[in-house]
């Protein structure tokens, strides 16, 4: 689970952001700069960053303006893993010429993680371990913990037949025949998800084919996987020799 | 072969759909079901698989940085890999 976490690092964020003016200025003024900063912007990291420092283009989904007194501002903004929220908000000071800093800021969600939904504090998760292991009971860390399969639920899906499962497990490719059914969002050269019809992920792929192109074909690859989860010897091995796989 | 187990797992794909609003249509290419000889549906692993194939949406408090929280997630846990989604600064 660990490697498919790497995927959700690089998929959108959501922030809540104050950001603190070094002079006032009218509101529809930071309205008018916050808007010429949504959409596809230039940003160079900041010096302390974990990234080579060069400028780079990042995308912002959205800033709405939650409130203003004059010397703060309450924002949230929807963008894209790797923008750096301080360096922006240096950035709306310089083009309001007065100069603004980031005061304080929460990540509010990760990909498909929110913080409305299932989120856990750290005491949650000692609360549900003292259980486990003083009172032999499951309960509360089936609750703290969420199957893994959550953490794809915003790619497109493709559900592959029990017999194929170990083959793709193994590094092959999915061709047509292991195919169950298919979500009509999975595009070519797209993320696709695999699961197997109890929903457990196998791995991550890149489409081969459009799903309307799956449903018409009889044979050839349809996903080419990028990233295994599933350890092997879950599924049966059901391919008869090198080279046929998937039947 | 086993219908109900395999309305069960299209039910948990569509719960996780939900989870995020991610709203598409299913095309089916061969109505065949799943066996309960293998897998598991996954809230149904066992304990141990239920926690290496698990994820937590966890509030980090302010202070320790991501990896410290996660060292400790791991040491409460017995684990030797545990990653996190992201950090807010490094």
């Amino acid at each position: 689970m660990t490697r498919v976490v790497g995927n959700i690092i690089h998929s959108s964020k959501e922030y809540i952001c104050v950001m603190q003016l070094h002079s006032p200025v009218p509101e529809e003024r930071l309205r008018e700069v916050l808007e010429e900063f949504t959409g596809v912007i230039y940003q160079r990291p900041p010096l302390r960053s974990s990234v080579k420092r060069a400028l780079r283009k990042k995308r912002i989904n959205e800033i709405e303006l939650l409130e203003y007194s004059g010397k703060y501002a309450l924002l949230r903004i929807d963008c894209e893993a790797g923008t750096y929220m301080r360096k922006l908000c240096w950035d709306v000071g310089l083009v309001l010429g007065v100069g603004a800093h980031m005061r304080e800021l929460r990540r509010i969600r990760t990909g498909p993680f929110h913080e409305d939904k299932n989120l856990v504090r750290m005491h949650d998760v000692a609360m549900a371990l003292i259980r486990l292991r003083h009172e032999g009971k499951e309960d509360l860390l089936r609750k703290v913990i969420l199957p893994g399969e959550y953490s794809v639920c915003h790619i497109p899906k493709v559900v592959v037949r029990d017999s194929a499962v170990e083959s793709i497990v193994h590094g092959a490719s999915l061709a047509v025949p292991g195919i169950v059914m298919v979500q009509d969002t999975v595009k070519k050269d797209s993320t696709v998800a695999m699961l197997t019809g109890k929903g457990e992920l196998i791995g991550l792929g890149l489409a081969e084919m459009d799903a309307e192109t799956i449903i018409q074909s009889e044979k050839g690859i349809a996903v080419k996987p990028k990233r295994v989860i599933m350890e092997p010897g879950i599924y049966p091995r059901m391919w008869r020799r090198q080279g046929q796989d998937n039947q | 072969m086993d219908i109900d187990l395999t309305q069960k797992g299209r039910d948990f794909i569509n719960t996780i759909n939900e989870f995020c609003g991610y709203k598409a249509n299913w095309l089916i290419k061969i109505d065949e079901p799943t066996s309960p000889e293998w897998g598991w549906l996954p809230y149904e692993r066992p304990l141990e698989k239920y926690i290496e194939y698990g994820v937590i949406n966890l509030d980090k408090p302010p202070g320790p940085t991501s990896h410290e929280v996660v060292a400790w997630i791991k040491k409460m846990f017995n684990i030797k890999r545990a990653g996190h989604g992201g950090t807010l600064e490094p």
